[in-house]
């Protein structure tokens, strides 16, 4: 029975895998996929040799049962095989957990990521100030990482399961998680601590890239941002600062510096909105703008579809379609 | 147990047969309930513990629905059946409701309805104080979930971890109606936890010595004693956390010197406990079930109880589980891994012991067996993913995932309800009547498949990363199917409750009798009515109905122990803790309304603090304060009786009238001591920790300074001086006049309150201030709660001053007096310990 039930388990690989701790991208996901497997595989077997040993109790006839009827069998089976292979399980453990905190470059790739409620700003400090983007986490194949986690409000948890387990980000606190990418991919992340009303939808994509194209999207990310010749989207930028917008989020080169929303400077290049909730095309941004509170009740972005006419919503979209 | 063996010279029973007609009678007639609305003020356990269980199955069913609509929510991705706000409501008070008004009284409830019988006793010690555990606990609880009908609930998950639950980012009352309405239920859990390690303790037949005490005392017996250490951090971590909600007290806001993890270490310092406080009374219960339906004495008895206690002391270390991923430095995490390994060991124990009980006997099939199977089954599986989630890379997988959300149901649901419901059908028979075979069955397999259909799937969904506390998930991750079946398995369930329900509804009646339904050999098999057992049952055995096939006639004719009312009033029989050796009668008090009337006022007080109310608060708790002190006035520390001494049987003469560390409620009060120690503990740790936190630079922050040493060693003079005022009021009653005793007693008072003057001063005026800094909050809140005791004392004390004047208080009657001074040495004791550390920390480490 207990083997039909694994079999699930097994077929896991064959989903999406876009979300799971068992279809490793990266060095430390690895290692604890290994770990999974051997736990799975030796709490099954103990299960089965557990339930045969009381079915044997309950139904074999009482003169097979003679051994079982004895202190001993309770000591073996209760204290010295918990024992020897908690033991054997406890070295191995710490030899895997040892294997994941030691860094193994001297200056990994930081990455800043600040959680809010309920969305992730995400920095390189490394390439300088003007290095942000918002939940989407970027990063090269085959070189370490180190993620510097921190919370401007409450509690927040950050997983990349394919990529490593979970760091909760603490306000007061900075924790630091590192690994090393071993495979591209567009890989889902969550939040994983209980954050307030919106918890359930605050999510972000972390793109594993080959180098090269890792470090054209970072130097993209710095480019000035260009001035809009096209009309509509001329309008579009106008409307962005009639509507006050610029109050909570930045663009890059224009007076606009809030700072309590995602900078937009490259949110067109964005694979989603609202952290993860939406896709991103000139439609969604539109419907977002209007709609946020319906989407997603209670975040900090508040509903334009009263302040703009449709035509408005459409231009600004377009605009912040176009910052790519 | 010489002394208790039959001598012989004298009859083979203790007392000798055949008893006079009207000795039953008289027996019967004290311990008659009131009728009307006057049962309300009965206590006793034959009507407490039934009414307690079925509140505690009723908190079972509500929160099981709110788990239904969670799964209906759940069933495809994107459902707005409930909305987001709604959604975390429910499962804070899901989770809150199942584990503060669910499993602990459940389980409390159980030992106040088995153990009297089980024990061999009439009564437990403090029969009223039961009763008002259970009041505010049914009253307060069901105030409390109805919060959820006003979209008051609280929101911020069982856990509340602040800064989420601050002030600031969770404005609503919600959050207040966890922190006082629990708080408060949390006083129901302690005084059940005192009255029951008192009850287990000294209230034992004669010749039950620790030895022989049946497994299920032994687990009640570590669950209070868990309940007396974890309960308080949780309660020290509400008050923190309300004090910087109402009043602006930092202990948790980083930018004030607080520091959220210190929640977090204060709530799993409970939270972990709790889960073994639930599961230890299950494991034992099943103790007694299997060698029952074995028809075999449990293999390995020893090994058994050393594994319960073992399981006690060894789930303290487990408290950082649960904070594997908060950046705790990996290696320090090892230590707990190992506690969380070690933790298994008696877990298995217990499971081979069972096992091999099995082997030693028949099995009958019977529906309490197919429950302990079931249990095993399950619990096995949540103990196997339970080594998982210690193995700390493992646990940062799968932390806050849906495969924790599996593995502790299976742990709780396995390891309790499981064993919860075998207990019903085990000793249904010996409470009342028995339930249906055929209905048995069904529910047992509805509620086995259905727990398996909801939760395995739940394993998968978590390691293909959903994690938990959403309201939704999108589409296209592979997680339609396992939730699905989750949500089809949770209706299972349901229907399986739903067939348990149907069969207590129409089966179950209190107070019939099929003694023997499983030929079990404990004393709760022995024919009970109000006044427990006919007589008190000489044991000899740990199955004394095994051994001595003629006991149960015996006692039920009325041979064993104080077959009679020797007073007229209603009587227990104390004993001594290890051997069971016969100390004294205890005489009870008869029902009254006092308890009745306090656990109104308290659940009133806590309720109108929340809204808030604070007119209507403080009639609360002026009501609530009257009901206590009526109900200690009339009843206890009673008028020694008449005769002064009485045969109980076997010519032992026992006096009806005790004083000092024999009494009762000597050993209540110490208890208390230990519960008031431990949140004593938990501030001054919390002091310390966030000393660490800050640094010395910042400890005390600029500003702020040290106390004031002057006023300082004033109060420890003035504390030490009233420790001793009442050490000779004490040593005075009975040898001097009663106007030396009460001017000791003044003079007492007025030392205290002159200390905790002193005490405060010497914070003020070293510049400390509460609201700036988490140094000051910490620090007043040593002093609050030193204050609190204060006050406490000096109102026990004019409690002791009004007896003197009434005349209620002399050389014999004196536990007012005695408890009295052990609560002011306790008192004086944590005011110096408080003192010293404000004032001496630094100063000796600098």
């Amino acid at each position: 029975m207990t083997v039909l039930r694994l079999l699930p388990l097994l077929a896991l690989g064959a989903c999406t895998g876009v979300q799971t701790p068992l279809n490793p991208h990266g060095d430390a996901a690895e290692r604890i996929a290994h770990l999974s497997w051997l736990l799975f595989g030796g709490g099954a077997a103990i299960f089965v040799l557990v339930m045969a040993l009381l079915a044997w109790a309950l139904l074999a006839p009482a003169t097979l049962r003679g051994a079982m009827r004895s202190r001993s069998f309770v000591l073996a089976g209760g204290v010295a095989f918990p024992v020897i292979t908690l033991a054997a399980l406890l070295v191995h453990s710490l030899g895997v957990s040892r294997a994941l905190v030691l860094p193994r470059e001297e200056r990994p790739l930081r990455i800043e990521v600040i959680a809010r409620q309920y969305w992730w700003e995400v920095r390189y400090p490394d390439a300088g100030a003007d290095a942000v983007t918002a939940n989407e986490i970027r990063l090269p194949v085959g070189r370490e990482v180190e993620l510097l986690l921190s919370s401007a409000d409450v509690i927040h948890s950050l997983w990349i399961p394919n990529l490593h387990g979970k760091m909760d980000m603490i306000p007061g606190r900075v924790n630091r998680q590192r690994f090393t990418a071993q495979r591209t991919g567009v890989l889902r992340g969550q939040c994983t601590e209980f954050c307030g009303l919106q918890h359930g939808l605050m999510a972000f994509w972390a793109v594993v890239e080959e180098p090269a194209a890792f470090e054209a999207w970072l130097a993209r990310q710095q480019a000035p941002v260009p001035e809009p010749t096209d009309p509509r989207l001329v309008q579009g930028k106008r409307i962005f600062g009639e509507a006050g917008c610029g109050a909570c989020h930045a663009v890059r080169g224009t007076a606009w510096q809030g700072r309590l929303g995602p900078d937009l400077s490259r949110v067109g290049s964005r694979l989603s909105l609202a952290a993860g909730v939406l896709e991103n095309h000139r439609g969604t941004l539109a419907g977002w703008i209007a709609g946020a509170q319906d989407i997603k009740p209670g975040n900090a972005m508040p509903a334009y579809g009263r302040a703009l006419d449709g035509d408005d919503l459409l231009a600004l979209a377009a605009w912040l379609e176009a910052l790519r | 147990m010489d002394d208790l063996a039959p001598r012989p010279h004298q009859s083979r029973t203790p007392n000798r047969l055949p008893r006079p007609e009207e000795e039953l009678e008289r027996l019967k007639e004290v311990w008659r309930m009131p009728r009307g609305i006057a049962l309300l003020t009965e206590f006793n356990n034959n009507l407490i513990g039934p009414l307690f269980v079925g509140t505690a199955l009723l908190f079972l069913m509500l929160a099981g629905v709110l788990a239904l609509i969670m799964r209906a929510q759940l069933a495809l991705p994107g459902l707005t059946l409930v909305d987001a706000a709604t959604y975390n409501q429910l499962f804070t008070m899901h989770g809150t409701v199942m584990m503060f008004l669910f499993a602990v009284p459940a389980v409390e409830a159980v030992a106040i309805t088995l153990l009297p019988a089980m024990l061999g006793t009439r009564e437990l010690p403090f029969p009223r104080l039961g009763a008002y555990a259970f009041l505010i606990y049914a009253i307060g609880g069901l105030c409390f979930f109805a919060s959820l009908f006003f979209g008051a609930a609280p929101d911020g998950g069982w856990f509340m971890y602040p800064p989420l639950t601050s002030k600031e980012n969770s404005p609503g009352i919600n959050t207040d109606m966890y922190l006082l309405g629990i708080g408060f239920i949390e006083i129901s859990a302690i005084a059940g936890a005192i009255e029951l390690i008192v009850g287990i303790l000294r209230c034992r037949a004669p010749g039950m010595t620790l030895g022989r005490m049946p497994v299920f005392a032994w687990g009640m017996l570590v669950f209070a004693g868990m309940v007396v250490f974890a309960f308080p951090a949780v309660i020290v971590a509400s008050t923190l956390l309300e004090l910087e909600r109402a009043f602006g007290w930092p202990f948790f806001l980083p930018e004030q010197g607080g520091d959220p993890l210190l929640w977090q270490h204060l709530f799993w310092f409970f939270g972990h406990p709790e889960v073994y406080v639930i599961f230890l009374p299950a494991a034992a219960m099943v103790s007694m079930i299997v060698p029952a339906m074995a028809g075999a004495r449990l293999l390995a008895h020893s090994l058994v109880v050393l594994a319960l206690v073992g399981t006690g002391f060894i789930s303290f270390g487990l408290w950082v589980h649960h904070m594997y991923a908060t950046g705790i430095p990996a290696l320090s995490l090892a230590f707990f891994a190992a506690a969380g390994f070690a933790v298994s060991i008696p877990s298995g124990v217990q499971v081979f012991a069972w096992i091999g009980t099995f082997a030693s006997g028949r099995v009958k099939w019977e529906v309490p067996t197919l429950y302990v199977l079931g249990f095993l089954f399950i619990f096995v599986l949540g103990g196997l993913t339970g080594v998982m989630v210690s193995v700390t890379p493992f646990d940062w997988q799968a932390h806050d995932t849906y495969f924790i959300v599996a593995h502790l149901h299976y742990v709780l649901i396995g390891g309790m309800v499981f064993p919860l419901l075998a207990a019903l059908y085990y000793w249904a028979p010996s409470v009342g009547t028995p339930l249906s075979d055929r209905l048995g069955r069904w529910g047992f397999w509805l509620l086995f498949g259905g727990v398996n259909l909801t939760f395995f799937p739940m394993h998968i969904s978590g390691l293909m990363g959903m994690p938990r506390r959403i309201y939704t998930y999108p589409s296209g991750l592979g997680l339609e199917i396992w939730n699905m079946l989750s949500t089809v398995g949770a209706a299972v369930t349901a229907l399986g409750f739903l067939v348990v329900l149907v069969d207590v509804a129409r089966n179950f009646r209190p107070g019939g009798h099929q003694a023997d339904r499983w030929k079990a050999g404990t004393l709760e098999w022995i024919d009970n009515d109000n006044h427990g057992p006919r007589s008190i049952p000489r044991v000899r055995d740990r199955y004394p109905l095994w051994s001595e096939p003629e006991l149960r006639r015996e006692v039920e004719a009325g041979g064993h122990y104080l077959p009679m009312t020797a007073t007229g009033h209603r009587e227990a029989l104390v004993t001594s803790p290890a051997e069971a050796i016969p100390q004294y009668v205890a005489v009870l008090p008869f029902p009254g309304w006092g308890h009745v009337v306090a656990a109104l006022g308290t659940c009133a007080f806590f309720f109108c603090l929340t809204v808030p109310l604070l007119v209507e608060a403080a009639v609360a708790f002026l009501l609530a304060l009257g009901g206590m002190l009526w109900w200690l006035w009339h009843g206890s520390d009673p008028v020694p009786s008449q005769p002064g001494s009485i045969d109980i049987g076997d010519a032992i003469r026992l006096p009806t009238h005790a004083t000092g560390p024999i009494t009762t409620s000597w050993w209540a009060m110490v208890t208390l001591m230990l519960v008031q120690g431990t949140a004593f503990a938990c501030l001054l740790g919390s002091w310390m920790y966030l000393w660490l936190v800050n640094g010395d630079a910042m400890w005390p922050p600029p500003g702020q300074g040290l106390p004031k040493p002057w006023p300082g060693l004033f109060a420890l003079t003035l504390y030490g001086g009233g420790a001793l005022a009442i050490l000779v009021a004490a040593r005075l009653l009975g040898r001097a006049s009663l106007v030396w005793v009460c001017a000791m007693l003044v003079l007492g008072m007025a030392m205290f309150s002159a200390g905790a003057a002193a005490d405060g001063w010497s914070l003020w005026a070293g510049g400390i201030r509460p609201t700036d800094h988490a140094y000051g909050a910490a620090s007043f809140t040593m002093f609050a709660w030193q204050g609190t005791h204060v006050a406490i004392a000096l109102l026990m004390a004019a409690y002791t001053l009004a007896r003197a004047l009434a005349g209620k208080l002399d050389g014999r009657r004196r536990l007012t007096m005695d408890n009295t001074m052990l609560f002011w040495l306790y008192t004086a004791g944590q005011g110096a310990a408080g003192l010293a550390l404000l004032h001496g920390f630094h100063r000796v480490l600098a």
